[in-house]
């Protein structure tokens, strides 16, 4: 069986290359993808520990399954702003998005 | 009605009709007269009939019973202060010529205000009527007397002034009669200055309340004086024998006065001013400022009349302790002397006077003093004889002048020529045009001069002269004497002057006779002018001594001490009275008689320096402005209003201005300066720059941000494992 810890070197990995597409990535869909690679991270996360710890109960389940739907409702909006934004300014480069600049 | 209630009622229907015409009746000049002659009318009615009753009463009554009613009005320490009415034998006196002079003097003034003329058209308030145009059937215009344009408000006054001297003249205690004193001075004010537009009669009045305040004051300290030690006001207490005794018995700290001798001495300096007596006596002579009437009120029937009715009143206290025939004790000396004197000089003064006026003003002063020394040296009787004779006579030529005086404002009006209708040396040879006036002037100028036999004023004077002579003062007799004998000659003046010869202007030519309403009550007066006297002849006149009874004498006798003579009648005193009556009248004539148009007085040449002083009344007045008026000014304006008021006061102020402005001033510069600075600089420049730092921070992109977030995450993650597991907090 494969151990607890190689799931969660795993996640933290997924959840880093997430966090540096977020980061580094230009492309506003590009950062979109980065967020839904470090949610699954943290789904595979939840899911890891609920099976090896406490597999009799159902909460983790949910709660993964919970994510999923939120994630999936991010997703709609965010594509839905940048779209607008596109319309808007034809740009989908984030760091030309600086309207609230201080 | 009984007695009691008619006591109460005499004065206040005056009081109730100045308040009805004061608050009702001011636009109708009809009412207003007709309430104020009604109620002194009724007034009078009211009089005769509490006089009859005294009178007649005489004999069986005792002199306790005419007392009156009196309440409780004022609840005080040691009791009440009671208030009331009360008859006596010299209020009775009094009442009488009171009643007839105020009624008199009130009808004359319908006359004399022009009640019935047309209203002028160039009349104001406050000045004396100008005159109106009228047009006669031919269409030919004239120039009448207007009437006076502050018709009601005069008779308001009047009603007032009429109220307070019947209140004086019954009251039964101090207090009262002084508070009736005392709105008679604001009558006066009120009065004298009734055409107040005229700054000569705003002077006059404020000089006649002034004047007489000085007198009064001392008066009041004389009351607040008695009452404290004997701790009533009322006659019939203080002139007790027990509470006499006690006031001459105990040392006043002054002058080595007893109580009775100073508090006597006081309230005779509220006579002073009231009578005008010297030296408060210029009060009077500028109260002719006022419309006549009031100065017929004024010298005859109330002002002077009261005040010597109030040493008249207060003789008892006065001569405490002096019996008939001992010296006069000091605060009669100093009645006697001031009496005397003022009788002299007065009388001498009236000689220079060319305002007709200005002479009868001096003539009263001169009277009064009389009286003053009279009382002065004990004659009572014979005072009080006087002050009654010569509230007829004197009101009857006052009111003669008036009429004079608006003949001559007739002959003003026709003629428009310009010329002081009051002044002697314009008029002459008005017997013909005013023969009413004329022959009633007569007889008030006899009366006054003392023409022997027919006139009151004889038997008065020479009441006066024989008593002073058989009680042994001869200085006060030559000086009496010689005032008589002057003021026989300057009444002769003034009716030659007036009322013989010929006419000096033309209008004493176009003079006329006044109404019959101010003409009946001269008659009237003029009766009483000759026959007051026939009540007061002494039994033992040589002659016609006892044909009619001294019933004057008899009938004040009840309540006073007097000089009682028993010797025979002395044939020296009538004889001087006699000699200067007459002798003065025919010196008047002979001297006046040839005065014609322009011609200055004659007296002129003969007494040169004399006759300027004599003019210009020893310049008493001018002794007065520069020793009381200019300092009181100089005190006013130059001491109190320049030195302290502006100097001193103003300069604490300014200099408390000044330092509070320059403290503002060093706050200003140095702690508000200083925290400007700090909120300036320190907090708001700060802030601002802070948040400009800051401001680049907020770049906008999303990824910095991101960045931040990230590293802010990962360092509260490494302080979070350092703290808490450094710590061993967590257990594992």
């Amino acid at each position: 069986m494969i151990p607890l810890s190689w799931y969660l070197i795993f996640s933290t990995a997924l959840f880093c290359v997430g966090l540096f597409g977020v980061l580094a990535r230009k492309n506003a869909i590009g950062i979109l993808m980065g967020v839904e690679l470090m949610l699954n991270a943290v789904n595979l996360n939840l899911l890891a520990f609920w099976s090896y710890l406490y597999a009799a109960q159902m909460n983790g389940l949910v709660f993964v399954a919970i994510v999923f739907i939120t994630a999936s409702a991010e997703v709609a909006v965010g594509l839905a702003l940048i779209i607008s934004v596109y319309r808007c300014r034809r740009i989908v480069v984030a760091d030309e998005m600086t309207e609230l600049r201080g | 009605m009984t007695t009691e209630l008619l006591l109460w009622l005499i004065p206040l229907l005056p009081l109730l009709a100045f308040g009805l015409i004061s608050l009702f009746s001011f636009r109708s000049r009809g009412v207003s007269h007709g309430l104020a002659l009604g109620s002194v009318g009724l007034s009078w009615l009211g009089s005769m009939v509490i006089f009859f009753r005294a009178i007649g009463g005489l004999t069986s009554i005792s002199s306790s019973d005419f007392r009156a009613s009196r309440f409780d009005w004022l609840p005080l320490g040691k009791g009440t202060f009671q208030i009331g009415m009360q008859l006596d034998q010299l209020s009775t006196v009094t009442l009488f010529f009171v009643a007839w002079t105020v009624l008199m003097i009130f009808i004359y003034s319908v006359g004399y205000h022009n009640y019935g003329s047309p209203i002028g058209e160039y009349d104001l308030p406050g000045l004396p009527p100008h005159g109106a145009v009228i047009k006669d059937k031919k269409g030919r215009s004239h120039r009448v007397p207007s009437v006076e344009p502050l018709y009601s408000r005069f008779f308001a006054f009047f009603a007032l002034f009429a109220f307070a001297m019947y209140l004086l003249v019954l009251t039964d205690n101090l207090l009262v009669l002084y508070i009736a004193w005392e709105i008679m001075g604001l009558c006066s004010y009120l009065l004298i200055g009734f055409w107040y537009a005229r700054p000569s009669a705003r002077d006059a009045a404020v000089k006649a309340f002034i004047t007489t305040r000085v007198g009064d004051m001392f008066m009041l300290i004389g009351l607040a004086a008695l009452y404290s030690i004997s701790g009533t006001l009322s006659y019939h207490e203080i002139f007790s024998a027990q509470a006499l005794e006690k006031l001459v018995s105990s040392q006043a700290p002054v002058l080595g006065l007893s109580w009775a001798g100073l508090i006597g001495l006081l309230i005779f300096f509220g006579t002073i001013g009231k009578s005008a007596q010297f030296p408060l006596h210029v009060w009077l002579p500028d109260a002719m400022e006022g419309p006549t009437p009031v100065s017929a009120m004024i010298h005859a029937a109330t002002m002077v009349s009261a005040g010597v009715y109030l040493a008249l009143r207060t003789f008892p206290l006065i001569s405490a302790g002096w019996a008939p025939g001992d010296a006069l004790n000091p605060t009669m000396m100093v009645m006697a002397t001031i009496g005397a004197f003022t009788a002299l000089f007065a009388a001498l003064i009236a000689v220079g006077q060319n305002d007709m006026k200005r002479v009868l003003a001096y003539s009263t002063i001169s009277q009064l003093g009389f009286m003053i020394a009279a009382l002065g040296i004990g004659a009572y009787v014979a005072a009080a004889f006087h002050l009654v004779t010569h509230a007829f006579f004197k009101a009857l030529l006052f009111l003669g002048s008036g009429s004079v005086i608006h003949g001559m404002e007739h002959g003003v009006l026709h003629t428009n020529e310009q010329v002081d209708p009051q002044n002697m040396f314009k008029m002459g040879g008005l017997r013909k045009k005013m023969p009413l006036t004329f022959w009633t002037f007569l007889i008030g100028g006899f009366a006054l001069s003392g023409f022997p036999l027919v006139t009151a004023g004889f038997w008065s004077k020479d009441e006066i002269l024989s008593k002073v002579f058989e009680t042994g003062h001869l200085l006060i007799f030559i000086t009496l004497a010689l005032s008589a004998l002057i003021t026989a000659f300057y009444t002769m003046r003034q009716i030659t002057l007036t009322f013989l010869g010929k006419p000096r202007s033309k209008s004493a030519e176009h003079a006329q006779e006044s109404r019959p309403v101010m003409t009946l009550p001269l008659v009237v007066l003029a009766f009483f002018a000759i026959t007051a006297g026939w009540v007061g002849i002494p039994g033992n006149f040589p002659a016609i001594g006892g044909l009619l009874p001294n019933w004057f004498e008899h009938f004040l006798a009840g309540i006073q001490l007097e000089v009682e003579i028993t010797n025979a009648y002395s044939l020296a005193p009538l004889f001087t009275s006699l000699v200067v009556a007459l002798g003065g009248l025919t010196l008047g004539w002979l001297v006046y008689r040839r005065v014609s148009m322009g011609s200055p007085d004659p007296l002129q040449k003969p007494l040169g320096r004399v006759h300027t002083w004599l003019v210009n009344k020893f310049y008493v007045d001018e002794l007065y402005n520069l020793v009381l008026v200019r300092p009181a000014y100089w005190l006013a304006e130059t001491f109190s209003y320049q030195w302290i008021d502006k100097g001193l006061l103003d300069g604490i102020l300014y200099a408390i201005g000044r330092f509070g402005l320059w403290l503002g001033q060093f706050f200003r510069t140095t702690i508000d300066r200083l925290i400007n600075w700090i909120g300036d600089k320190v907090i708001a420049d700060g802030v601002r720059g802070t948040g400009k730092q800051l401001s680049t921070a907020q770049s906008g992109r999303l990824q910095q941000y991101l960045i931040l977030m990230v590293a802010i995450s990962l360092l509260i993650g490494i302080f979070f494992i350092f703290t808490l597991f450094g710590s061993g907090n967590l257990g594992y």
